[in-house]
């Protein structure tokens, strides 16, 4: 697992593929960090954090679509399923390498709370609640993007898959609010990302929300195992 | 060392390895035959354990791959078709990468080093890969399956794409690598694997059709051998006195010039009726001036033996 975790951050690295995702975030947590604290005067990164969630739906696609599909495409992957290493560890090691490039993005928060700091004090426990809330969000987005690009053999595809699905848990508190079935809208209102995320934006360290997205981060790393393994007896 | 029972592969309704059975000695160099899209490559996966068999066992070296896959993995050296590279990678990174993969316990520097003699890439070793050539690529994916001195070595088509150096330089090392590795290598390319290996299998259609050591292919393939003769001297005549001799089947002419007449003689295997054929000409005065003792040339007889086996699986 190791060794793949640290092919994976040499990959992000020596590609532009890092650097144009850290470009992108720090800009857009900038920009929201200009306006919601420096022009509004205001020392909460609240609205900073929940902005963010619809800055990450772009942007992890982007971090994960080459992570199985393009092992597929020049057959590099024939390395890693002939190898003493098994499914869930490679799995894994995919997992963690594009979970490190997102959390070294989330890192910003830290100094945007550090120059805050300087002009007000900072509520350091909802910032650090707010920054594990992304995390986990992330972790869950990620788990989901990789189980896409395991399902197909072009990065741009997997993109776009991934920024589709990025979209209806964007809109799922629209369609929860449209749908007129009780049971559905209900069920919706169950699965719905920003819920539990808003939580922690509050500054609410809740355990339902933090079994939540490991949950999903879990079921998915499992899913995409399985779609490997299913594969091998297609 | 290596044990393949009653394999079977199906891509939905397509039969890619239809029941193949053999077993391969520890130290023996194998060489799978058969043309493209004959299932070589599909049984090579199953047995590197890259993809599964629909039914049947592979056991190397007294573990299954399905029951143990990582204790058999590791036993294991595989080259691909096309060669397992990340082309962003320098060849350094990339074996240390595969070193760490493996998990290999020996030396890293060292067997690495080592490895990269082997194939002759020590002086390629801080080259990006995305920029080698073909050649240099093959010998990193070769390095590749060194790695952790594996007792079995699967390659499939090493030598495709290379130029002629390049071909006769990678043959040599499969020879050598004979001596410690049991090592199972395919090709298309019939007289490369009468020159590198032991035994022959071929395969077609997903069937193995011949399985012989390769100083016998020629025997197993053909029933019946061949004599080429150039005479001089009238082709009716000729042909009614070799037809004479008892052990020949059938004369064929293939074709007349200056008055000589160029003529395969079949005969039944085993026989040698070379002094037969000297006396006969003797009697009609039809000088001798070329007689090839020939089967027939490898290639035909593959050709014969693989489409042969295509009509068969029509019917």
């Amino acid at each position: 697992m190791t060794a793949i975790l640290k092919r994976e951050l040499g990959a992000y690295f020596s590609s532009a593929t890092a650097y144009v995702v850290l470009a992108a975030y720090f800009f857009f947590s900038g920009l929201f960090f200009n306006y919601y604290c420096f022009a509004m005067n205001s020392a909460s990164l609240s609205y900073v954090f929940s902005n963010m969630f619809y800055v990450i739906m772009f942007i992890i696609p982007i971090i994960t679509m080459k992570t199985f599909a393009e092992e597929k495409k020049q057959r590099s992957d024939q390395a890693l399923l002939t190898s003493p290493t098994s499914l869930t560890e490679i799995v894994l090691g995919k997992f963690l390498g594009a979970f490190a490039i997102f959390a070294l993005c989330c890192s910003i928060f830290l100094v945007y709370a550090v120059v805050i700091s300087c002009f007000a004090p900072v509520q350091w426990s909802v910032t650090l609640c707010t920054l594990l809330g992304l995390l986990l969000l992330g972790a869950s987005l990620i788990a989901i993007n990789v189980l896409v690009s395991a399902l197909t053999e072009s990065m741009v595809v997997a993109a776009v898959i991934g920024m589709a699905v990025g979209l209806i848990i964007n809109m799922m508190s629209f369609f929860v609010s449209q749908i007129k079935i009780e049971w559905i809208s209900k069920a919706l209102d169950k699965i719905n990302f920003f819920n539990y995320y808003t939580n922690f934006t509050y500054g609410i360290l809740s355990i339902t929300d933090v079994v939540f997205f490991l949950s999903v981060t879990a079921l998915f790393i499992f899913f995409t195992v399985r779609v490997l393994e299913r594969r091998r007896w297609s | 060392m290596i044990e393949v029972k009653n394999l079977k592969k199906y891509y939905g309704e397509i039969k890619a390895v239809d029941d193949i059975s053999f077993s391969v000695d520890t130290g023996e160099v194998l060489g799978f035959l058969g043309p493209n899209g004959a299932g070589k490559s599909t049984t090579m996966n199953i047995i590197t354990g890259y993809i599964s068999s629909t039914s049947g066992t592979v056991t190397v070296d007294g573990s299954e791959i399905l029951a143990e896959p990582k204790k058999t993995k590791q036993k294991i050296g595989y080259l691909p078709e096309i060669p397992p590279l990340y082309p962003d990678m320098t060849v350094r990174k990339y074996l240390e990468f595969m070193f760490e993969l493996k998990k290999v316990k020996l030396p890293k520097k060292e067997h690495i080093a080592e490895v990269m003699r082997l194939v002759g890439i020590t002086d390629k070793s801080e080259r990006i890969i995305k920029h080698l050539s073909k050649g240099y690529r093959q010998r990193v994916g070769f390095a590749q399956a060194l790695l952790g001195n594996p007792p079995v070595l699967i390659l499939d088509e090493p030598t495709v794409g290379l130029d002629p150096k390049q071909i006769i330089e990678i043959r040599k090392l499969i020879r050598g690598l004979g001596k410690k590795h049991t090592v199972i290598f395919s090709s298309h390319v019939l007289s490369e694997v009468s020159a590198i290996c032991d035994r022959v299998l071929v395969i077609s259609n997903g069937k193995i059709v011949a399985d012989a050591k390769t100083d016998e292919l020629a025997a197993v393939l053909s029933d019946q051998q061949k004599l080429t003769l150039t005479v001089e001297g009238s082709a009716s005549v000729v042909s009614a006195e070799l037809e004479k001799i008892p052990e020949v089947k059938r004369v064929v002419k293939k074709g007349e010039r200056g008055g000589a007449v160029r003529l395969t003689v079949e005969y039944a295997k085993g026989a040698d009726i070379r002094r037969d054929v000297f006396n006969a000409m003797v009697r009609v005065n039809a000088p001798i001036l070329e007689m090839t003792s020939g089967d027939e040339s490898l290639e035909e007889m593959f050709l014969k033996l693989t489409q042969g086996a295509e009509g068969g699986n029509e019917k």
